[in-house]
């Protein structure tokens, strides 16, 4: 035995768990965002599960929202690797009547953060999903420190903190019933940090807009957001050199100011800030303190 | 990892830092979230919006320390810690995963889940109280999950006015406690966490002359811990090339112990099966070894029948395989467990059922000394027991391996994991032999294929499995007709006339269903051995009971079919031909599958026929597709 780095053994652990659900459950699925940390699962499910295909495909929950930039990046990089994709839209959910726009769309931090779960769980529904990867971490938030690598979900996709099953070891108990889901996190136990020097290590090819680009911006609450057909902006606009630390949504996703042009810029400007993640970039997070944990026991990621 | 030339990747990648999964418990009283919030804000881990929100929790302008680790709304609405938490730092020299843990007693099983991934446990000290019951509690749950490093942090030293006798008085307490509990490396630190004394800077005491805390967790050495020991793989998952193409299957695993390289000779477990590692792969290229952690795939000279739940271990050291596993257990559910009562067992890729033989004693955790056995065991006992699993695990003492030695135990009703166990032997038995003292196994001294070729036949057993009254023996029977009128020699098997004779002496419970399926089983192996088809069609409702039987086929290179006839329960009490149903709903007939006995749908059949709704001849040439299938791959 080498003297192992850290970054292997989390890669060695979210491999680990590729492979217990791919052999445990009976239709997994894999949550792709084109965002980074779903960038890093993709990467792990191949090295979980090639040179044979991947035992599940992979499902993005489209809000319409989306950077252009990431919906292009999302089509090729699923083509590159030969995988299936679905496309669950939340513009669907809407003409259906199943989900209904929240407050004043076109007012920054406004989102269909919260369609998304309907979507989603109608996603998971629908394909007869009994699993789903997600690329959530518990170093974003107080309430995620807490959830377990298998995340139960009840037939209403919703998450009870206190009914939680112990994980101990790397033996992951993941029996449910019938209607019943559990979201699968592999890179539970990775920092922001770690994420980045994963993509570093494997080479892994980001949606532009990770990296500093000029754009127009504008700021609202304290956070930098893109002008987009979706967002009025509620002061005067400028051009800015800026990049994205997460993607989510161009109407609540804040830029910050950047010079960063490669991932090993990037690195060294997250390992010099002090503002953790979600709290710059997310204005979903922000409107209370308990905001992640009440939107998770309703089913979101 | 060790890559072979030319794959290894340039040293730009990775970190190189290596990562420590420590554990702590304790109660906001000790310090120890103030403990966890110093580490995390004097090795500047924490970021500008925590530090705003602490400030605003925090009295007097000092930041609230304590409350970094109260992640659940609940959890700061009562100002306790109630889970099992995961913080992560990092220093220029090394990344830590920190289990955080309550200390009080309710809580044993989240101290036990938090330990049981841990290599070092930092127990906490309250310098004004020194070792009290928790901190006992703590040490001994620690060592229990074999963790080989533990920290004395000896906090509030402030308190005590930098007391030098005072630390020395807790300090030898600490290390004769660690002693006596097998711990080979302790080591006990003076710290004030309120002040930041001695955890990441060093403090105020004069007389003390070792490192800070947080230096002596960059320093200390885990690697060697992992490795070593013979080689365990646990089989996860097999990768087959893609598209039907042909070419070697790969089994992929994570190392458990010991090293796995290319060209080593390796056993297959439970089969017992011995066969040469040709390669030891990631997707990244071909590599010289791996050890522990490394999750890898590895290709075999021969082509065995490997699978998920099997293990490859190195030839000279093996671990005992046997159905009657003595354990130490946590007990993780509300409702007790007794004696005789059944659950499922997960240990390393293997799921089988369980019973409980005996329970031989209750733990104080506090001292680890064996108490007096107790009828029943509560939540956060812990107990040594005896088990008895349903098909042969293959494991090593926990205290030998912490992979291999460990199960968790899932309640077969709620899905819950209920228990954490330690394996302190494993053994032969609780079981019928697999054949009686003193004969061993007679080879007729003809291969099989060329009896079979000889005969121009081809040997398999097809399993129907489905409620009473769902056509099973509808379809066998007809399977059997047009296997025989093609000239294929084939028998049915029936369930009520195997139970005449046979297994004329066998009820319906539990334990009477699974012993008459082993006899059923070894006949059908006979039967398919010897060149025919044997169709047995019984309820078999237990998972465990199936694949029992198929592990029986599959050991001795038999096809098995598993056929699932999928027939919903109301069609099935509508036909009710022996009027079965309807005893069983006035309550005449115990134990009856489907209204008083439980049904566990097949996973994984390599055939569903839909005893409602398909004409019964398609549904047999649909088995017979299937079997010529498995007996013709290519054709």
């Amino acid at each position: 035995m080498s003297a192992s780095d850290h970054l292997h053994a989390l890669e060695s652990e979210a491999v680990h768990v590729f492979r217990e659900v791919a052999a445990e459950l009976e239709r997994p699925v894999l949550l792709f965002s084109g965002g980074k940390d779903s960038i890093v699962l993709l990467r792990l499910a191949e090295k979980a599960f090639r040179p044979g295909r991947f035992p599940f495909p992979v499902l993005h929950v489209d809000t319409g929202h989306n950077f252009p930039e990431v919906l292009e990046y999302r089509d090729r990089r699923v083509r590159e690797i030969g995988e299936r994709l679905i496309v669950a839209k939340v513009e669907d959910s809407i003409a259906a009547g199943r989900a209904r726009e929240e407050w004043d769309p076109g007012r920054p931090g406004t989102s269909r953060n919260r369609l998304q779960t309907v979507t989603l769980l109608d996603a998971i529904e629908q394909g007869r999903f009994d699993a789903a990867f997600g690329g959530a971490r518990r170093d974003e938030e107080r309430a995620r420190a807490k959830e377990r690598i298998f995340s139960f979900r009840d037939d209403f996709g919703q998450w009870d903190p206190r009914a939680q099953r112990p994980e101990l070891w790397n033996l992951y108990n993941g029996r449910i019933r019938r209607g019943e889901h559990v979201r699968v996190f592999p890179i539970s136990n990775w920092t922001e940090l770690d994420v980045w020097h994963y993509i570093q290590q494997e080479r892994l090819e980001l949606p532009s807009i990770y990296f500093a680009h000029e754009r127009e911006v504008f700021e609202h609450d304290g956070m930098l957001y893109a002008r987009s057909e979706w967002v009025e902006p509620s002061s005067q606009t400028f051009t800015e050199s800026v990049r994205y630390r997460t993607v989510g949504d161009m109407t609540i996703t804040g830029a910050v100011r950047s010079a960063a042009l490669a991932v090993a810029d990037v690195i060294t400007e997250i390992a010099a800030t002090r503002v953790t993640e979600r709290g710059e970039t997310r204005a979903d997070d922000r409107t209370s303190e308990a905001a992640m944990e009440d939107r998770k026991r309703q089913g979101y990621f | 990892m060790t890559r072979t030339a030319g794959t290894r990747r340039t040293s730009s990648a990775g970190t190189g830092k290596q990562l420590l999964r420590l554990a702590t418990a304790g109660s906001v009283d000790d310090g120890k979230s103030t403990l966890i919030g110093r580490l995390l804000l004097d090795s500047k881990l924490l970021l500008q919006d925590t530090l705003e929100a602490l400030h605003r929790n925090g009295k007097n302008g000092a930041p609230d320390l304590a409350s970094i680790t109260d992640g659940l709304r609940a959890e700061r609405e009562q100002g306790i810690t109630i889970d099992v938490a995961y913080r992560y730092f990092t220093t220029p020299r090394r990344s830590f995963i920190i289990a955080d843990t309550p200390g009080h007693e309710r809580y044993t099983r989240n101290m036990v889940t938090g330990a049981s991934t841990a290599e070092l446990a930092v127990i906490l000290i309250d310098a004004r109280h020194g070792i009290v019951e928790q901190s006992r509690r703590h040490a001994c749950l620690s060592a229990l999950l074999g963790i080989r490093h533990m920290v004395a942090a000896v906090n509030k030293m402030d308190l005590v006015s930098w007391d030098e006798a005072r630390f020395l008085e807790i300090e030898g307490q600490f290390l004769a406690l660690a002693e006596r509990l097998g711990v080979p490396d302790a080591r006990a630190f003076p710290i004030s966490a309120l002040d930041g004394d001695n955890v990441v800077e060093p403090g105020a005491a004069g007389w003390y002359h070792g490192p800070p805390l947080l230096a002596h967790l960059e320093a200390i050495d885990v690697a060697s811990d992992r490795s070593g020991g013979p080689l365990r793989m646990p089989v996860q998952w097999v990768i087959r090339p893609e598209d039907g193409a042909r070419g070697e299957r790969r089994y992929a695993g994570q190392v458990a112990g010991g090293t796995l390289r290319p060209g080593d000779e390796v056993v297959v477990l439970p089969a017992g099966s011995r066969t040469t590692v040709t390669a030891v792969e990631t997707v990244d290229g071909p590599l010289e070894s791996a050890s522990s952690p490394d999750s890898v795939s590895v290709r075999l000279a021969d082509d065995l029948d490997v699978g998920r739940g099997d293990i490859l271990c190195g030839p000279d050291d093996l671990p005992v395989s046997g159905r009657q596993i003595q354990a130490t257990v946590c007990w993780m559910s509300e409702a007790p467990l007794r004696a005789g009562e059944h659950v499922a067992l997960k240990h390393t890729t293997r799921t089988v059922r369980a019973a409980v033989e005996s329970i031989d004693a209750l733990l104080d955790v506090t001292t680890l000394i064996d108490g007096a056995a107790p009828d029943a065991i509560g939540l956060n006992d812990i107990a040594r027991l005896t088990l008895r699993t349903a098909a042969p695990v293959v494991a090593d003492p926990y205290s030998e391996n912490r992979t291999t030695g460990a199960f968790i135990l899932i309640d077969e009703d709620s899905n819950d994991t209920v228990g954490a166990g330690m394996v302190r032997a494993v053994r032969e038995g609780g079981r019928p032999p697999e054949h009686s003292p003193g004969v061993t196994w007679h080879e007729s001294g003809l291969e099989r294929d060329h009896r079979w070729d000889s005969l121009g036949t081809r040997g398999a057993t097809v399993w129907l499995t489905g409620l009473p009254a769902s056509g099973k023996s509808t379809v066998a029977a007809q399977l059997e007709r047009i296997l025989v009128e093609d000239g294929h020699p084939a028998y049915f098997l029936d369930g009520d006339n195997l139970r005449h004779g046979l297994s004329g002496d066998l009820a319906f419970s539990p334990a009477d269903r699974t012993e008459n399926i082993r006899r059923v089983a070894h006949v059908a192996r006979l039967m398919a051995d010897a060149g025919m088809v044997a169709i047995a069609s019984l309820v078999s409702p237990a998972h465990h009971d199936r694949a029992l039987a198929r592990e029986l086929h599959e050991a001795a290179g038999l096809p098995f079919l598993e056929v699932y006839v999928d027939t919903p329960v109301e069609v099935a009490e509508r036909r009710d031909p022996k009027g079965l149903y309807a005893r069983a709903r006035a309550g005449k007939l115990e134990d009856f599958t489907g209204v008083s006995a439980p049904y566990e749908v097949p996973q994984r059949p390599d055939v569903v026929v839909h005893g409602a709704e398909e004409v019964v001849r398609d549904s047999a040439e649909r088995v017979r597709a299937a079997l010529e299938r498995i007996w013709f791959p290519g054709g």
